[in-house]
């Protein structure tokens, strides 16, 4: 009997591999699939809300109102595709929307006080964008501040020129050149209506999912925000993938800023406060850790597209406006607990 | 033993010196590291021993001495400067990005684009090639099998990230390999997989510098052992000339150092 059972436990055993999650309870079970996977939580919770409100109210699942949802998140979504870039080098970016307004307030003034043409108030703007990213990029990677510091002070300062430039005033839509407003125009897909800015947001995205998958500076971005002592020594300028991420965010909110002229047929110094917090919140629920070198810009996309279709959904299921608010904060702790218990995933 | 005076030493430091206000952290430090060898350098704590590696290494610039590669006068400035002469630095915290997987690690900071358009313009990595070589050079040390090249580098254990870091240091290292405390965080285990990889690097025709205060690994692996007390080197011996305790004793001040063997 003892030699029979003693030749038995001499057969190769199956090598300890995947065959353990066989062994592991459905909860382990999802936390590794997510830890593998970390966009397929945020999509379950988009996907479960589109369904959940569209049962709710009909309307939601119409071709006018998911045009209005996408058009909604567009500015939201570019500026989450900067902060995306910021937090994966786990810093963060508080001036985001005073980036994007006061770009807008330059390219409108230009357009009208100054007379430029449109296409230079245009390239302007954005260039005016790009120079306060990369002050901030300045400041973090040369003056040596933290990057939560710099984005406080350059978020006042950049509110305050906002407000002396447009002397608290909005420019219409209609006294600027129409490639300001041209961001807001549409083209018809069926019925569901597609913003040129949603577009130029859906190109944005597709270009910086590659460049950051495909691409030396992507990788480089990830291993800077990973552990940037450890990135050095490998011998990556640190410093400089820094004040390029900073720089480009700038050009991004600029960018965010132009199709916020299209959003409201006008430029506004007063809009834009809110979007400082809808970014970053767009980038947590995308699954984009705080903490740097984990996440991804398709988060980024499905993260902003929560906020828009919580925020139409609950008004259209007839919620009040200040209950929105406490809905999306509760989503957003859920997504970071979420997080956390991801992360305490055993391998 | 491999290393005979009549050999040019590949890396070869005259005279370093480096101070830091009052505080002498090298006094004339020499050192000489012959092709095909496996140097161990020990020393107390301030000893000078990590000063005068990060000179090697470019991490540190010397107030004054001399430094050569293959004979030639060399003035490092940074690490990216000891690199591109060919001196690979595996530092004591590996230098590796937990997030990214092997083959990203191995070709951080150098990585490889497509040819043509795709490379030039788009800027798109030839990642098939980076893996494919990436296992190349892991299995040259014998460490292909082990584990799949796609794989994050934080789910691997200490031992495999360090072979991960060895190996990296070993694809592109053309002259030197500098290797800091690589047993420091292991087991006996994963040190001994350790030692062997550190003999592969040797075997493949690349010197080592070993800087270890672990005794029984120095004196398993090296060829050579470089003493340094107070500043300087006090001598060379050889795991055979000399015993554990008489390097010890060499290294703490207990005995005279004797005179260097090559």
């Amino acid at each position: 009997m003892t030699s029979e059972s003693s030749t038995a436990v001499k057969e190769p055993e199956p090598t300890p591999d995947f065959d353990v999650d066989k062994h592991e309870s459905i909860g382990l079970r999802i936390q590794h699939v997510l830890h593998g996977n970390p966009v397929l939580g945020p999509l379950a919770v988009l996907v479960v809300a589109i369904i959940a409100f569209s049962i709710v109210n009909t309307r939601f699942f119409s071709a006018p109102n998911l045009s209005l949802v996408l058009a909604q998140v567009t500015v939201i979504a570019v500026l989450g595709l900067g902060q995306t870039l910021i937090i994966l080098t786990a810093g963060i970016d508080l001036s985001v929307g005073a980036v994007a307004v006061f770009s807008s307030i330059l390219m409108a003034n230009f357009a009208t006080k100054l007379g430029v043409p449109g296409i230079l108030a245009l390239v302007l703007g954005l260039i005016c964008g790009t120079a306060m990213g990369a002050l901030n990029g300045f400041l973090v990677t040369r003056v040596k501040l933290p990057p939560f510091i710099v984005t406080l002070g350059t978020l006042t300062i950049f509110f305050s020129l906002n407000s002396v430039v447009s002397k608290s005033e909005t420019v219409r839509g209609s006294d600027m050149p129409s490639l300001m407003t041209w961001t807001g125009t549409t083209i018809p897909i069926g019925g569901f209506r597609l913003t040129y800015g949603s577009l130029i947001m859906l190109l944005l995205f597709a270009y910086f999912f590659y460049a950051l998958r495909s691409t030396a500076w992507g990788k480089h971005v990830y291993a800077t925000g990973d552990d940037v002592e450890s990135a050095r020594l490998a011998g990556i300028r640190t410093s400089r993938v820094l004040f390029s991420v900073y720089t480009v965010a700038g050009l991004l909110y600029a960018v965010g800023g132009w199709i916020l002229i299209g959003r409201l047929a006008s430029a506004s110094p007063n809009v834009g406060t809110d979007y400082n917090l809808d970014s970053i919140t767009a980038v947590v629920l995308g699954g984009t850790s705080l903490f740097g070198g984990r996440g991804s810009v398709i988060g980024t996309l499905i993260g902003a597209l929560i906020v828009g279709v919580f925020r139409n959904g609950l008004q259209l299921g007839g919620v009040e406006v200040v209950w929105q608010g406490f809905a999306i904060g509760l989503l957003v702790l859920v997504a970071v607990s979420l997080d956390q218990w991801i992360r305490k995933v055993k391998t | 033993m491999t290393a005979t005076t009549t050999q040019t030493p590949v890396l070869q430091a005259k005279g370093l010196t480096k101070r830091y206000g009052r505080v002498t952290a090298i006094e004339s430090g020499d050192l000489e590291l012959y092709p095909g060898e496996i140097l161990a350098v020990i020393g107390d704590n301030g000893a000078g021993k990590s000063s005068l590696i990060k000179a090697l290494s470019g991490a540190l610039v010397p107030d004054s001495g001399e430094i050569y590669l293959d004979g030639q006068r060399v003035h490092f400035r940074n690490p990216m400067e000891a690199r591109d002469a060919g001196i690979e630095t595996v530092y004591q915290t590996l230098a590796v990005s937990p997030g990214l997987d092997i083959a990203d690690n191995l070709f951080l900071g150098r990585e490889e684009r497509k040819p043509g358009v795709l490379g030039s313009v788009f800027r798109m990595l030839d990642r098939g090639h980076m893996r494919s070589e990436a296992k190349r050079h892991m299995s040259e040390l014998g460490i292909g099998t082990l584990q799949n090249i796609g794989q994050a580098v934080e789910s691997l254990s200490g031992g495999q990230r360090q072979a991960v870091a060895v190996a990296r240091s070993a694809a592109f290292g053309s002259k030197v390999v500098i290797l800091d405390e690589p047993t420091a965080a292991l087991g006996v285990k994963e040190g001994n997989r350790v030692l062997q990889l550190i003999r592969d690097v040797r075997d493949k025709g690349l010197p080592v510098i070993l800087i270890s205060h672990n005794m029984p690994h120095v004196f398993e692996v090296a060829d050579r052992i470089h003493i340094q007390r107070l500043g300087r080197r006090a001598t060379v011996i050889t795991p055979k000339s000399h015993s554990m305790s008489e390097a010890v004793a060499i290294m703490t001040g207990a005995a005279e150092p004797p005179p260097p063997v090559a």
